[in-house]
């Protein structure tokens, strides 16, 4: 009598609501937290960035004009099923990153909370940001935020809680986003599209891929139909000053590299860096 | 039923009040648990059919003590030491609870109130909803609500117990708009229905019991006037919050005279509805129906003065007299209904009364011919034309499907009218013309004006009166400043 084999998950890209392998036809060994082989991840192209950029694009109209409450509820509702399939994160975070139960489950519980924290942030920034201006004359005058567009994100280390953190606040505020996850640990990130994928988030809306920062970014980050980039997770200082200078070509909102203490609360700049401020004026009078 | 000739004929499209499972007799909710009350108890009927539906506890003293008390001990040991993301996580699951038990709800508040099943379904239900889901993502933001705390490290703290009463025209939706922000902030409740609308805010108990939430924070106690009172006196109490007349709102503005008590008040409003002759004619008449019959009139910020320019006021008046002939009055579980029926008995006298005062006093009454039901409570919509600004119609809130109709001639007759009442609620502008909405919303001494719509609700949009329409805001950030200090 043998032992039943596993059947083995293939890790792929996440765009436009799909799960494609990289056009190239290429993939990479990532390894356990001993060394060991875990999975091949599909290795993005260039090609493969520029289909999640159309796809972010293509999907940044409806989403940015879902109302406020409605993307609060599609945010929170990826809350509830990533809390539905904790054990498997928890279980992925031990193997790929070889972090203790505990941790595991401290960061599963900071991810699920991150995103309530964020799905409430959806109808209430623009009470935060915005408001009327009394203006010197006999106008009506009023700011409101708005979602910049299509954000492209390289991810920090920590594959679930660094990956929701970086993107949360940026689809939260009705931004669409390509977000490369982080190199060494893609796994989770795909789960975690996973879990998107089943959350009634629009395809597109979130974009992932999975393969080199090095190789990948610089394609985001000098794309003219790319309005942002969060360079929360790129180590190198002189791929970081390539980047922000590739994205000043078309005056990219940039977020610098740098990663804030996850645990911690996080600051509004991670909303407000990726949101326009538009002001209205209208005349007041009979 | 006989036909008039705008009227379709339509089948009659019930929907089931199987789904509601109403109990005989119903204690009162304290420390999360149902426990029989001290005092008597008093029968909630169902307006439409005049039928008794439950008999329900009338909390006495002893009962509002011990409620204040449950509350005070989940403020001390639970709630107030939980933190704001933890608190929040309960707001999400009773949203997400409301959500699931949609249908339940819907139906069981169109029996107790009598208003129609579509806007139970539609508006009054959703909106519960929405509004714990708003709060609940406030919970751990409040450093951010406040003018000035943002960023800065201010720590706003809650009040402590809060004592709450509500009324009977929106008795689920006003349950939301008092609890939500009050628990995001940290504070624990005790709420009273009113006594004509208790089922919902009974049900709403179970919903607490199902989402977890400790016992104590929430606390749900029937009654009438003296329970509501001793509620607002009782020395546990750090705020009181009440939506109602503006009588009681006056009592009991005096009675917490003198005290700690925070209080704020959404009382009543005689609101105008000013159309000017640019106005988009059609769509304003839909604005005029909605404003005043919308709920029976049973609305605080109804449209009940249209002030319309002299030069259309045939043509809105002959428009409006159409459309009202279209409007379909009766069974509130009914899917066509428009109008449902008058909460009360004494409700109804007092619309008798007001409308029999406008009639002597000399302005002309019309109704639309409509074959009311012979049990229940039922008034036909009613506008009254030819009305001056000394009318008691035109002064006193009726609270019921009466328009008052008056004209103007210029924007600066039409703010004078707006704003010669003691009320200021609401008020609502139709025009084409930008600049005109502004400088007119600019002039109207009222909390919330809307322009070229009338009746909009949003958990977003604060919402509260000037002057005797009480003072707070309850919806939006404004609606935490209400709950913190």
């Amino acid at each position: 009598m043998s032992a039943r084999l596993d059947v083995k998950k293939t890790y792929k890209l996440y765009i436009d609501g799909e799960f494609p392998r990289s056009e190239s036809g290429r993939s990479y060994v990532v390894a356990d937290a001993k060394g060991g082989f875990l999975a091949n991840a599909s290795q993005a192209s260039r090609k493969d960035a520029r289909d999640a950029v159309r796809a972010a694009r293509s999907a940044f109209g409806g989403w940015s004009g879902r109302t406020a409450y409605n993307r609060g509820q599609v945010v929170y509702r990826i809350a509830e099923v990533l809390e539905s399939r904790r054990d498997q994160f928890e279980a992925e975070l031990r193997s790929s990153e070889g972090v203790t139960p505990a941790k595991a489950r401290t960061f599963v519980d900071a991810a699920i909370d991150r995103l309530v924290w964020y799905a409430g942030w959806a109808d209430k920034i623009a009470q935060v940001v915005g408001g009327a201006n009394p203006v010197a004359g006999p106008y009506f005058n009023h700011s409101a935020p708005e979602p910049s567009g299509v954000i492209a994100i390289i991810a920090p280390a920590g594959p679930l809680l660094g990956l929701v953190s970086v993107v949360a606040p940026v689809i939260a505020c009705g931004n669409t986003c390509v977000v490369i996850a982080s190199e060494p640990h893609p796994l989770t990130a795909i789960t975690l599209a996973e879990v998107m994928a089943t959350s009634d988030l629009p395809g597109g809306v979130v974009n992932v891929l999975t393969g080199s920062v090095a190789e990948i970014a610089p394609w985001l980050a000098s794309h003219s139909d790319v309005n942002g980039i969060d360079l929360t997770g790129v180590n190198d200082p002189d791929l970081g000053r390539t980047l922000e200078e590739a994205a000043a070509e078309n005056l990219k909102r940039v977020r610098r590299p740098g990663l804030e203490d996850l645990l911690a609360t996080p600051a509004l700049d991670r909303m407000t860096k990726f949101l326009e401020t538009k002001t209205v004026w209208h005349p007041m009078g009979l | 039923m006989p036909n008039n000739s705008a009227q379709f004929e339509y089948a009659p499209a019930p929907e089931s009040p199987a789904i509601v499972d109403i109990k005989p007799s119903y204690g009162l909710f304290i420390d999360g648990e149902f426990v029989d009350g001290h005092g008597k108890s008093f029968k909630t009927i169902s307006p439409s059919t005049e039928e008794v539906l439950a008999e329900v506890a009338e909390a006495n003293d002893a009962d509002v003590d011990l409620a204040v008390k449950a509350a005070r001990r989940a403020y001390t040991r639970v709630w107030s030491k939980m933190s704001g993301a933890e608190r929040g996580k309960y707001l999400f699951r009773i949203a997400r609870i409301i959500q699931e038990r949609a249908r339940e709800f819907a139906v069981l508040e169109s029996i107790d109130n009598g208003k129609p099943i579509k806007e139970t379904r539609d508006v009054d239900i959703p909106l519960v909803a929405a509004h714990f889901f708003y709060y609940g993502g406030w919970a751990d933001k409040l450093e951010y609500a406040l003018p000035g705390n943002g960023n800065r490290g201010a720590d706003p703290q809650p009040l402590g117990v809060a004592g709450q009463v509500i009324p009977w025209n929106f008795p689920l939706l006003m349950l939301a708009w008092k609890i939500a922000p009050a628990l995001a902030c940290g504070n624990t409740v005790v709420l009273k229905p009113a006594e004509t609308t208790p089922l919902t805010a009974l049900l709403f108990a179970e919903v607490c019991q199902q989402a977890d939430l400790p016992p104590g924070v929430v606390n749900i106690i029937t009654g009438a006037g003296e329970t509501g009172r001793a509620i607002v006196a009782h020395p546990g109490v750090d705020k009181v919050a009440f939506t109602g007349s503006t009588d009681v709102g006056r009592a009991i503005a005096k009675a917490v005279a003198g005290t700690n008590k925070r209080v704020t008040l959404e009382l009543g409003g005689k609101a105008a509805n000013i159309v000017f002759d640019d106005a988009p004619l059609d769509q304003a008449i839909e604005g005029i129906v909605n404003g005043i019959f919308f709920n029976q009139g049973h609305v605080c910020c109804a449209g009940s003065r249209l002030l319309v320019q002299e030069s259309v006021a045939d043509e809105v008046i002959a428009k409006l007299k159409r459309r009202m002939k279209t409007l379909r009055v009766g069974d509130p579980l009914d899917k066509n209904t428009d109008i449902g029926a008058i909460n009360s008995a004494e409700q109804l006298a007092k619309i008798r009364e007001l409308s029999d005062i406008g009639e002597a006093e000399g302005a002309g009454r019309w109704s639309p011919a409509c074959d009311l039901p012979q049990t229940g409570f039922w008034f036909p919509p009613t506008i009254f034309t030819g009305v001056s600004q000394a009318h008691r119609i035109a002064r006193e809130e009726i609270f019921g499907p009466v328009l008052s109709i008056l004209t103007f001639r210029t924007p600066k007759e039409a703010v004078e009218k707006a704003n010669n009442t003691p009320f200021g609620l609401s008020a609502g502008i139709w025009t084409d013309k930008g600049s005109r909405i502004l400088w007119m919303a600019s002039q109207l001494r009222a909390g919330v004006v809307w322009s070229n719509t009338f009746n909009r609700f949003d958990p977003a949009s604060p919402f509260g009166g000037y002057k005797e329409s009480g003072y707070g805001r309850e919806g939006g950030r404004h609606g935490l400043e209400a709950y913190l200090r």
